[in-house]
């Protein structure tokens, strides 16, 4: 069946849950905040959502800020 | 203070704002009475700090607790080599003066916290978060939500950037609606990883500006309810609409949140 990732279109398998999309896609699921058809999922429920035809997903990474500086804390 | 009519020296400083209709004497009013408080005068405050002082707002109140650093100047443009151990919001109120002598400016040389956030909000109409952290990136969320200030958000990492502008009072989301809670100790990327393309903080730093100015004036369309995704990398920005989270611990109808007692420390220690 065929998704949208971020706005580009993706085949994946038949009842892929959103976990099993990330970690193809090599994202640690703890690093973003997914939205599946305009609603946030939340992150515990990664594993229990299954991914259906036509499903628009966006992956928004979780980036905080520029402290690189870290030994200044 | 608040200016009632421009001077001569004002208009022709500001002629090129005056003359578009979206803003016009007007809108060049409303920036020179509003007030805007920018979390940060580093990476993000400084590029936002520097056209905001220059687009004629009122005042500008600039928090940081951080003196400046050889390593600040790869992105951090308020600051010149000479500032280097100087406080940044010293460093920064004379960068701004220099350009634009009409702005008031306001520092507090502290890192904000629970305790000193909410007094500081009460003097401002709107927030530019250019913090560097978790911690005080949903801190400063919350009290925009309980103080009711437009919140315009933006971060940077490596090669991406982020922006958006957060009005949950207005049926827009906020910060948590899309992240509940900072990422787990030992995932946080800003703690573990390090880098950033220097004029990524510019870019992102000038559309806070951009965005400010027009929820300030009143003109195009806001990026509330939105997010701005930006890939230096591949070099494309993308919009996404980010919705109201319903269960939002913050902002929802049944909150968990309910003011700034809760623990805001996100722990590097892996």
């Amino acid at each position: 069946m065929r998704i949208t990732v971020n706005g580009e279109a993706r085949e994946v398998t038949e009842g892929q849950s959103v976990a099993a999309l990330l970690a193809d896609l090599g994202i640690q699921a703890e690093r973003v905040a997914v939205e599946l058809n305009l609603k946030i999922v939340d992150r515990r429920a990664f594993t229990g959502t299954p991914l259906n035809d036509g499903d628009r997903v966006e992956v928004i990474g979780f980036i905080g800020g520029g402290r690189h500086d870290d030994d200044e804390r | 203070m608040t200016p009632v009519e421009f001077t001569d020296t004002q208009v022709e400083r500001y002629s090129r704002h005056i003359i578009l209709p979206d803003v016009g004497g007007k809108g060049q009013m409303k920036l020179a009475n509003a007030r805007v408080l920018i979390i940060g005068a580093g990476g993000l405050g400084s590029p936002a700090a520097f056209y905001l002082a220059a687009a004629g707002i009122g005042t500008i109140g600039l928090v940081d607790g951080d003196v400046v650093d050889l390593s600040n100047l790869q992105r951090q443009i308020l600051h010149t080599t000479a500032d280097i151990g100087k406080p940044k919001v010293d460093s920064g109120r004379e960068t701004l003066a220099a350009l634009n002598p009409d702005v008031t400016i306001k520092t507090y040389r502290m890192n904000i916290d629970a305790g000193n956030i909410l007094g500081i909000l009460a003097d401002y109409d709107l927030v530019l978060d250019g913090s560097d952290n978790f911690t005080t990136r949903y801190l400063v969320n919350d009290a925009c939500f309980f103080a009711k200030t437009t919140l315009v958000s933006g971060s940077i990492f490596r090669f991406e950037g982020q922006l958006t502008v957060l009005k949950p009072n207005d049926g827009f989301p906020c910060y948590r609606c899309l992240y509940a809670e900072p990422p787990p100790a030992g995932l946080v990327p800003n703690c573990q990883e390090a880098g950033v393309l220097g004029v990524l903080a510019g870019t992102i730093g000038v559309l806070q500006a951009a965005e400010a100015i027009k929820e300030i004036v009143g003109f195009g369309t806001s990026l509330a309810g939105s997010m701005l995704l930006y890939d230096a990398l591949e070099m494309t920005f993308r919009k996404t609409r980010i919705p109201k989270d319903p269960a939002c611990p913050l902002c929802g109808p049944r909150p968990r949140i309910k003011d700034l007692s809760g623990d805001y420390t996100v722990s590097c220690s892996i």
